[in-house]
Formats: structure tokens, C-alpha cells, sequence
């Protein structure tokens, strides 16, 4: 059963497509990733999808509410935390929940309930009556997801709920979203950091200037990934880049004091440089592989577009 | 709409929380009217009874149009506006929420000047169209303010500086310092400011005598409320997309 419904939704900023004809569903309890760069409309579709943008084109449905039409009904069953979204930062922690609860029509001992409950959870309890102004980024970032899930709503967007944190809440924060979805809420996430996609959504759409360009489980995304890995490597004596260009290597890069091998058979390349290593007597002191930026897929997914459409 | 109306109470209660129960926004609600009072009777032939409604009204119109102005670009800017328009409540029922705030905190400034008017002078201020006009003025100064910020900037200090543009003109249009009978040929002007109204009904209270008769006064200033409030939220509505 689906939750979310996009229809052929476009948003135009004058003659700028931010977001152009996309269309999918979401399904009950999935976890839904939105995968792009900075611009590539993520954030976009889900002010649409949240009803804070009117779509130039196009129709969304959240449950059963067409969000343009209906959209205190449809918000009524989501939380939302949007991307650079802030606590009020002159108010507890507490309070900040309790104006949430609030909002979303609780009744005062549910909202006091579900606030300690949340508080608990996200590790701020013995920090609830504590000026948000006072928290950590990562204290920040929990507050402002636990403000979200006040409501105890059936849908949940996270647009880009972990960037910039420390380690220890970005784990607590994947973990919660876990949590969360086994209790059934369906979750849209939007994010840059594919890996993060690849731990916790069922399912992904990689967007890139406005147009959805793939939309799969992360294992089918990662075998494109896996075909564009590359290899640093730096030497104790400088090398040149014609002396280990092989045969197997696509592209190289000289960087620093390093090169970059760009391949798609990793461990004869890496067969090949231990071999050079010892037979000019250079030793390796650095090797690492590397997993293709975002960007890389995108380019190797537009490529593929391309391709198929002059075929 | 009880329910939207409920969730504007949470506004209000957040709005006087963050912005207006603050010693120096009390204090500066106090002083600045205190100091244009000072400043432009001092050593002038006006009787008391002619200046304390001029008075009344600028501490009722600074007070409920201090913040008002400033809460939209300001909640832009701390990434707390999208979290609010993106919950279940309808962008009417938060702008009323920011009214009621300020309405409660003007009323809260006034009754102070109200009070050194009976205790001071001697005054009979408390009269049923005096309360009325103060609580209608309220929301109608309360909703210029929300006007003037509909206009979908991040900065506060941009709307600063245009809230003065409108508020400082409109004080010496509205007849605080100059009887509007003596503006001359700009007596014209005085009829477009909705404080021309509220300082005649206090002064019809206070001096026995006004312009325009007490229940004029009330209605002009209920049909400014509501145009007021209709214009901001039409202009907000047409304006959120662009905060964004």
C-alpha cells in the first residue's frame, strides 16, 4: 500500500527547473532515500511533498490527502524535519517539544507523556529544562528530530539528518531511525552521503538536476558504484604517471605527492603496483582504495541515460 | 477553526516567551513613548489633559508594533519558520498567535500609562469605549506590524528600518503633538492613520472633547483591523514561498 504518491511534479523558479516530472510511490513502512548533490532538487521536492512549496505542475498525496488541497490534514500524519531546521533556541528543551505537541493538537498530559518519552530516547533528559542554545550540534540535531516525532506520525521526513555530526549521534540518530521504522513509520530521507543511504533505506532515488536518474535498492545502486573504484597510491621515490598507467587502469591522477587509479579490477592493480614496488625497489607508503564520489555515479548513470537513448 | 485557534495560543505563549517578557523589551516599551512625550511637550502651551492621550496611544502603538514587524524575517533567518509552517497549523492561525503576543504585551505597557493617569492626574480613564478602543487599537496596530512583514526578508534589520519609515510618520500625522483641527492642509492625512482614531477616543475621554464622536472612532478602528489583518495574511501567504 502506498503512502506517498508523486505524480509528474515539477517546480519551476522562473525559467530554472529545480524539480522536473518526477514521479514515484512510497510504500507503507519503507525507509526512502533521496540521494544528490547540493541543487539537485531534493530539498525542493520535499517542501512540495510538505506542502510548504506549490509545485508549478503535478500532484502529491501524503495518505489519502492531496497535499496542495489538503494540506493541514496531510501534515496532520507527518513529521518533518527540514534541512537547516532549528530549535528555538531561547527555550527549554522541554518547551521546545511541548509547543510541538502542541501544534499538533495533543492534549496536555499526552504531549508531557510523549515529551519525557522522546527526551529519554534522544539522551536529553537530564538536559530538559536546559536552553537549547546551550547544546551541543549533535544535542541540537537530536532535539530537533525528537521535536518531529511528537507527533507520533505514520510518515517522516528527514531532510539531511545527520550532516555535519559527530560521530557518536550520527549513530544514535541512524539507530532511532531504525527504531522508528520498525514501528512502522515510513521515512523519507534525503541525504548526500550514500553510504548512509545504503545502511538505512529500502529503497533510493538518485536525483540530479531536477530528474530522478535512478531509483532501486542500494545493492543494485552499489554494483555501478563498485565499477568505478579507485586506488591512491604514493611512493617513497616520486614515479611517473606513464610508468604505472596499466593496461587495467582507465583513467589516472596526479594529486600532491599521490596518484589517483581510476580501475574496475581493483586487486590486479593493486597486483601490479606491490609488483613495480619491488622491482624498482620503491617502496609503497600509502595505499589506499577508495569508494567513487557521488558525483562518479552520477556521471556513470547519466552516461548510461545517454547511452540508451541514442540506441 | 477552535482547533486552529488552540494552536494559535501555543504561538502566542511562545512568542511571549522568546520575544517579549524580557526586561529591556518592557523597559524599551516604556521609554521610547516616555521619551518622545518628554521631548516634543517639553516647554510647549499644551495642557496634560491635551497630552496624555497623545501619550496613550504611542505607548500602545510602539508597544504592540515593537516586535511584530521583526518575527517573520527573524524566524527565517533561525530555520524556525519551515519547522512552523510545516506542522498542522494554518499560516492565519500562527499570525494571530504573533497578534495575541503583542496585543497582551501592549495591553500590559498601557495599563501602566492608564494607571499613572488616574493616580498622577486624576483622570477618569476607565470607561467602556476607552477599553474597547484600547483592545481594538491593539490588534489594529498589532496587524500593521504583521503587514509590514510580509515582505519575505531574512534580515530583521531590513524590516527595522522600514517599520520606522512607516511608524515615525504616522505619529506625527495621527494628532499626538498637533490637534489634527490645526494640521491645515494636511489634515487629510491624519484620516489614513489608524491612530488618528484611538488618540481622538482617548482624548474625547480625557478632555470632554474630540474630532469625531467615540462610536466613529470605534468602527474606523474595528474596519482598519480588519482590512489590516486581511491584507497581511494575503501578502504573507503570497510571501512564505519566497522565504525559503
Amino acid at each position: 500500500m502506498s503512502v506517498i504518491k508523486v505524480k509528474k511534479l515539477k517546480k519551476k523558479f522562473g525559467d530554472f527547473k529545480a524539480v522536473d516530472n518526477i514521479s514515484f510511490e512510497i510504500k507503507k513502512g519503507e525507509i526512502f532515500g533521496l540521494l544528490g548533490p547540493n541543487g539537485a532538487g531534493k530539498t525542493t521536492t520535499i517542501r512540495m511533498l510538505t506542502g510548504i512549496l506549490k509545485p508549478t505542475s503535478g500532484q502529491a498525496f501524503v495518505g489519502k490527502h492531496n497535499i496542495q488541497k489538503e494540506p493541514l490534514q496531510a501534515r496532520q500524519n507527518m513529521g518533518i524535519v527540514p534541512e537547516m531546521a532549528n530549535a528555538y533556541v531561547d527555550l527549554s528543551a522541554i518547551r521546545n517539544l511541548l509547543l510541538m505537541g502542541e501544534l499538533y493538537g495533543l492534549d496536555k498530559r499526552k504531549r508531557i507523556k510523549r515529551a519525557e518519552e522522546l527526551l529519554k530516547l534522544f539522551k536529553l533528559y537530564k538536559h530538559k529544562e536546559k536552553k537549547v542554545k546551550s547544546f551541543s550540534k549533535g544535542m541540537h540535531q537530536r532535539i530537533i528530530l525528537a521535536m518531529a516525532l511528537m507527533s507520533n506520525s505514520e510518515v517522516l521526513f528527514l531532510d539531511e539528518p545527520t550532516t555535519g555530526l559527530d560521530v557518536e549521534s550520527v549513530r544514535l540518530i541512524r539507530r532511532l531511525i531504525k527504531k522508528f521504522n520498525n514501528e512502522e513509520t515510513t521515512i523519507i530521507l534525503t541525504t548526500h552521503d550514500i553510504e548512509e543511504a545504503n545502511l538505512l533505506c529500502d529503497r533510493v532515488a538518485i536525483m540530479n538536476h531536477g530528474k530522478i536518474v535512478a531509483i532501486d535498492r542500494p545493492e543494485e545502486l552499489k554494483k555501478v558504484i563498485k565499477s568505478t573504484n579507485s586506488i591512491i597510491v604514493a611512493f617513497k621515490e616520486k614515479v611517473s604517471q606513464k610508468d604505472i598507467f596499466f593496461n587495467e587502469v582507465d583513467r589516472i591522477e596526479e594529486t600532491g605527492d599521490k596518484h589517483r587509479l581510476y580501475t574496475k579490477n581493483i586487486d590486479k592493480v593493486i597486483s601490479l603496483l606491490v609488483e613495480y614496488s619491488n622491482k624498482h625497489n620503491n617502496e609503497i607508503i600509502t595505499l589506499k582504495t577508495l569508494e567513487p564520489s557521488l558525483e562518479d555515479v552520477f556521471v556513470k548513470l547519466t552516461q548510461k541515460d545517454k547511452n540508451a537513448s541514442t540506441t | 477553526m477552535l482547533q486552529q485557534l488552540k494552536k494559535s495560543l501555543a504561538i502566542t505563549k511562545k512568542d511571549l516567551s522568546i520575544y517579549y517578557l524580557r526586561g529591556p523589551v518592557i523597559i524599551q516599551g516604556l521609554l521610547i513613548p516616555a521619551f518622545l512625550f518628554i521631548s516634543f511637550s517639553f516647554k510647549r502651551d499644551a495642557s496634560i489633559e491635551f497630552l496624555f492621550p497623545g501619550l496613550l496611544g504611542m505607548a500602545l502603538f510602539f508597544a504592540v508594533s515593537a516586535v511584530t514587524p521583526v518575527i517573520a524575517p527573524w524566524e527565517t533567518k533561525m530555520n524556525t519558520l519551515e519547522r512552523l509552517v510545516s506542522s498542522p497549523i494554518a499560516l492565519w492561525a500562527i499570525l494571530f498567535g504573533d497578534i495575541l503576543a503583542s496585543v497582551l504585551f501592549g495591553l500590559f505597557i498601557t495599563s501602566f500609562i492608564l494607571i499613572s493617569g488616574i493616580f498622577l492626574f486624576g483622570f477618569q480613564v476607565i470607561t467602556l469605549p476607552l477599553i474597547i478602543g484600547t483592545l481594538i487599537g491593539a490588534f489594529c496596530f498589532s496587524s500593521l506590524g504583521i503587514l509590514m512583514s510580509a515582505h519575505p526578508a531574512n534580515q530583521p534589520s531590513d524590516i527595522m528600518l522600514f517599520s520606522t519609515l512607516i511608524k515615525f510618520p504616522l505619529i506625527f500625522i495621527s494628532g499626538v503633538f498637533v490637534p489634527i483641527s490645526q494640521m491645515g492642509s494636511f489634515k487629510f492625512l491624519s484620516f489614513l492613520s489608524p491612530l488618528t482614531y484611538y488618540i481622538d477616543l482617548a482624548r474625547g475621554v480625557v478632555q470632554g472633547t474630540s474630532e469625531f464622536a467615540p462610536g466613529f472612532n470605534l468602527v474606523i478602528l474595528l474596519l482598519f483591523t480588519i482590512a489590516l489583518m486581511f491584507i497581511a495574511i494575503k501578502w504573507h501567504k503570497r510571501s512564505l514561498s519566497k522565504r525559503f
